[in-house]
């Protein structure tokens, strides 16, 4: 590989506190070499071959903690060749991987599979996440200490939620142990039973069943209090609601955990759903306006560290149903950092706190080595036009499956190149 | 009500999917309409030719007596060929999905289609996939259109108006369809609503539909002209709404008592079917002078004539 020089961007490192106009220099083997205003035309040899990005801004490649592969099992809504490539399409160079696959990843011979087809079929770092219980049934803890030897960095059940009390304080206890990361999607079944949507006025006028947001804070809150009494690595996937956003806030002051948000949630509220759009069916789900706001105020204030695609691709014969029988989820791992941006445009959250959301946070919270432009590490990172006006359009996403929740969405701001490990494996 | 429709007003809607949707001048296009079917109905020969040479296809994919049989008839009398088809024996039995089902029976160039299916906002997806107008006929907790409109038509035939009266809607307001569009609709004719109700069968900020709410009975029905009483929907309560049936009929059963604090003219609906000794008192029910269930019913044949005749093309 040659040497390959930049000059003449933002760059914004938040990992390293930088956030400045300069250049980057990446070496033979593809790690960072120079960063900053001190990479300009005056201290790279004349006879190089130098790329002026015109005040194009470099952020360090994307840290997506929460994106459903779809391999093994469900390859016809999505494999590891396909996401890779729509990762890339994003800016996102690293992502952490939900076990909700057919097998479940929950035991260590699926591990070995899933990291030979990850290597062999994807061009992206794949973080795998292993189930927190046999099956995602609830019933029985995995193995964590075998499964983190194989590499598994986090335990979550994924879509769905520890519900016994017991088990969830025995799931604290052993990652207080073995020092492993747990990952809750914070929803009690008993009340949100049924429900599709928000409860509220628009659930009512479209006859669809509600769940409404203390079905997330009685997980939260319960987890928390087992967290007061048994310290362990503890993170709350996604949160939706105002009342989440003050408790959190609230238990801060005494415990310490981290929670993340869905792209979704800050962008777009219940009304979106309009008349029965089934691409907009999530979970958790959209939620008022009011709940949107506060979202985006606590990310504003780091009470929410994270901010995720929740990328759940699914093919168009899940989502041509009746609401009822639809599938839950939308594709967004392409349009994360672009819609994120909104809120940098709108002037509602600083363009450095998005990025630390999207690098440098996940990666402190996985402690993965990934999320920044330290000199000596992979130059993993992405170009971004940030003004450039584009429309979002199901059928130009690169994700195999089509099921983006803002088609039609004007946006501002795309992303030009993606590399990884110093090799442009994207161009616009 | 002028009993010539005025052939200069048009529908807005190409589909009957809810009240909702409908301005009051199709209400009244409706309602106009309907009641010029009351008589015909009455009469020897019930049989006209209106939509003769159309195709009607009733598509229930819920259990209905009164509706789907009203629906057919409706059809009947005006001359159209209406078809019924039996899901239970259907290819959906077999995993076809809704709009599959739509394509197939589209490409039978039907020029009406009466659905009624479990889940809301099914005939929404159906009106998109089909060429022809489709009418609601029930769909999850969402809307019931003609049940609406059927009861409005009751209301007028007997008050001569719907402004300025007081309506009581009670029971189980959370599973209720009728409940939803009986809302919408009364509200945009005029009348005062009051919904009762325990509040664990009251959907999420119904309030804000512009209605009065009530857990207590007597209070919710004080100085009602109307009083509409709904079906415990049982089938569709999964986990514990209420302690039991005995109880409920305690608190929200209609008994002569609980009436006595409506008007003394106060008129007693049901959308059908019934649970006797659940919701209403045996004995009420049947009242003559007050229960004016059975012509819901034989109006209902009149109002879904007027629709399958302003929505066929």
């Amino acid at each position: 590989m040659k040497k390959q020089y930049f000059i003449n961007a933002n760059i914004i490192d938040p990992h390293n506190s930088l956030n400045e106009s300069g250049g980057l220099i990446i070496n033979e083997d593809g790690k960072i070499e120079g960063i900053g205003k001190k990479v300009n035309r005056n201290n790279i040899p004349s006879r190089e071959k130098i790329i002026d990005l015109k005040d194009k801004y470099i952020f360090p490649g994307l840290v997506d903690m929460r994106v459903f592969a779809g391999e093994p099992g469900y390859e016809y809504k999505e494999n590891f060749r396909t996401l890779s490539n729509a990762a890339l399409a994003g800016g996102v160079t690293s992502i952490v991987t939900m076990p909700n696959t057919d097998p479940i990843i929950d035991n260590v011979s699926i591990v070995d599979f899933l990291k030979r087809r990850g290597r062999d079929k994807s061009k992206i770092n794949i973080f795998p996440t292993a189930a927190l219980t046999k099956n995602i049934e609830g019933i029985t803890m995995t193995e964590f200490g075998l499964l983190q030897k194989k590499g598994i960095i986090a335990f979550t059940d994924g879509i769905k939620t520890i519900q016994n009390t017991r088990l969830m304080s025995r799931i604290m206890t052993s990652a207080h142990d073995l020092n492993s990361l747990i990952l809750q999607h914070a929803e009690d079944y008993e009340l949100s039973k049924g429900g599709m949507i928000n409860d509220g006025i628009i659930a009512t006028k479209l006859g669809l069943q509600g769940i409404r947001d203390i079905a997330e804070l009685i997980i939260i809150e319960r987890d928390l209090t087992l967290l007061e009494n048994i310290k362990c690595r503890y993170h709350i996937s996604q949160i939706s609601s105002s009342k989440s956003v003050e408790t959190i806030k609230r238990r801060k002051q005494r415990v310490k955990f981290t929670c993340g948000v869905s792209i979704n949630n800050l962008s777009l509220n219940e009304n979106d759903i309009g008349d029965f759009k089934t691409f907009l069916k999530l979970s958790p789900p959209l939620r008022t306006e009011q709940d949107r706001v506060s979202l985006v105020q606590g990310l504003n204030d780091e009470t929410i560290n994270v901010i995720v695609s929740d990328h759940k691709p699914e093919d168009e014969e899940s989502k041509r149903l009746t609401f009822a029988q639809a599938a839950t989820g939308a594709s967004g791992i392409e349009t994360l950092l672009p819609l994120s941006l909104e809120l940098y445009h709108n002037e509602s959250v600083k363009l450095e706190i998005i990025i630390k959301a999207l690098t440098s946070n996940p990666a402190k919270i996985l402690k993965i080595n990934k999320g920044n432009l330290t000199i000596g590490n992979d130059a993993d990172f992405c170009i971004v036009d940030i003004n450039k006006p584009w429309i979002v359009k199901k059928d130009k996403l690169v994700s195999k499956s089509k099921n983006t929740s803002i088609e039609d969405k004007k946006l501002q701001g795309k992303v030009t190149n993606t590399f990884v490990k110093g090799v442009e494996l994207f161009k616009l | 009500m002028a009993m010539k429709t005025n052939k200069a007003i048009k529908i807005s809607q190409k589909h009957l999917l809810g009240i909702q949707d409908l301005s009051i001048n199709d209400v009244n296009l409706i309602l106009d309409e309907a009641s010029n079917f009351i008589n015909l109905n009455k009469s020897k020969n019930k049989k006209l030719d209106t939509l003769r040479g159309k195709t009607q296809i009733n598509l229930f994919f819920e259990p209905s007596t009164r509706t789907q049989s009203s629906f057919e008839l409706a059809g009947k009398r005006l001359g159209a060929d209406v078809m019924s088809m039996n899901i239970t024996n259907s290819a959906i039995k077999k995993g076809e999905t809704l709009i599959d089902t739509a394509m197939t029976l589209n490409a039978m160039h039907p020029d009406l289609i009466v659905i009624r299916h479990q889940d809301s906002g099914a005939c929404n997806l159906l009106s998109q996939k089909v060429n022809c107008a489709v009418i609601n006929a029930g769909d999850g907790r969402r809307e019931h259109p003609t049940q609406a409109l059927l009861d409005a038509l009751t209301i007028i035939n007997r008050k001569k108006k719907i402004e300025g009266l007081k309506i009581a809607i009670c029971g189980d307001i959370l599973h209720s369809r009728v409940a939803r569009s009986n809302i919408y609709l009364l509200n945009m004719l005029g009348a005062e609503i009051n919904i009762v109700a325990p509040t664990n069968l009251m959907p999420s900020d119904i309030e804000k539909f512009g209605v009065n709410l009530f857990s207590d009975m007597k209070n919710g029905l004080k100085n009602c002209d109307i009083v509409m009483m709904l079906r415990l929907q049982n089938e569709r309560m999964g986990s514990s709404f209420l302690a039991s049936n005995r109880e409920y009929y305690e608190y929200y059963g209609l008994t002569q008592d609980k009436l006595s604090h409506a008007k003394d003219d106060a008129l007693i609906m049901h959308p059908g079917p019934m649970n006797r000794g659940i919701e209403i008192d045996t004995n009420l029910a049947d009242d003559i002078n007050k229960s004016v269930i059975r012509e819901q019913v034989e109006l209902g044949v009149a109002v879904r004539m007027a629709c399958l005749k302003i929505f066929c093309k």
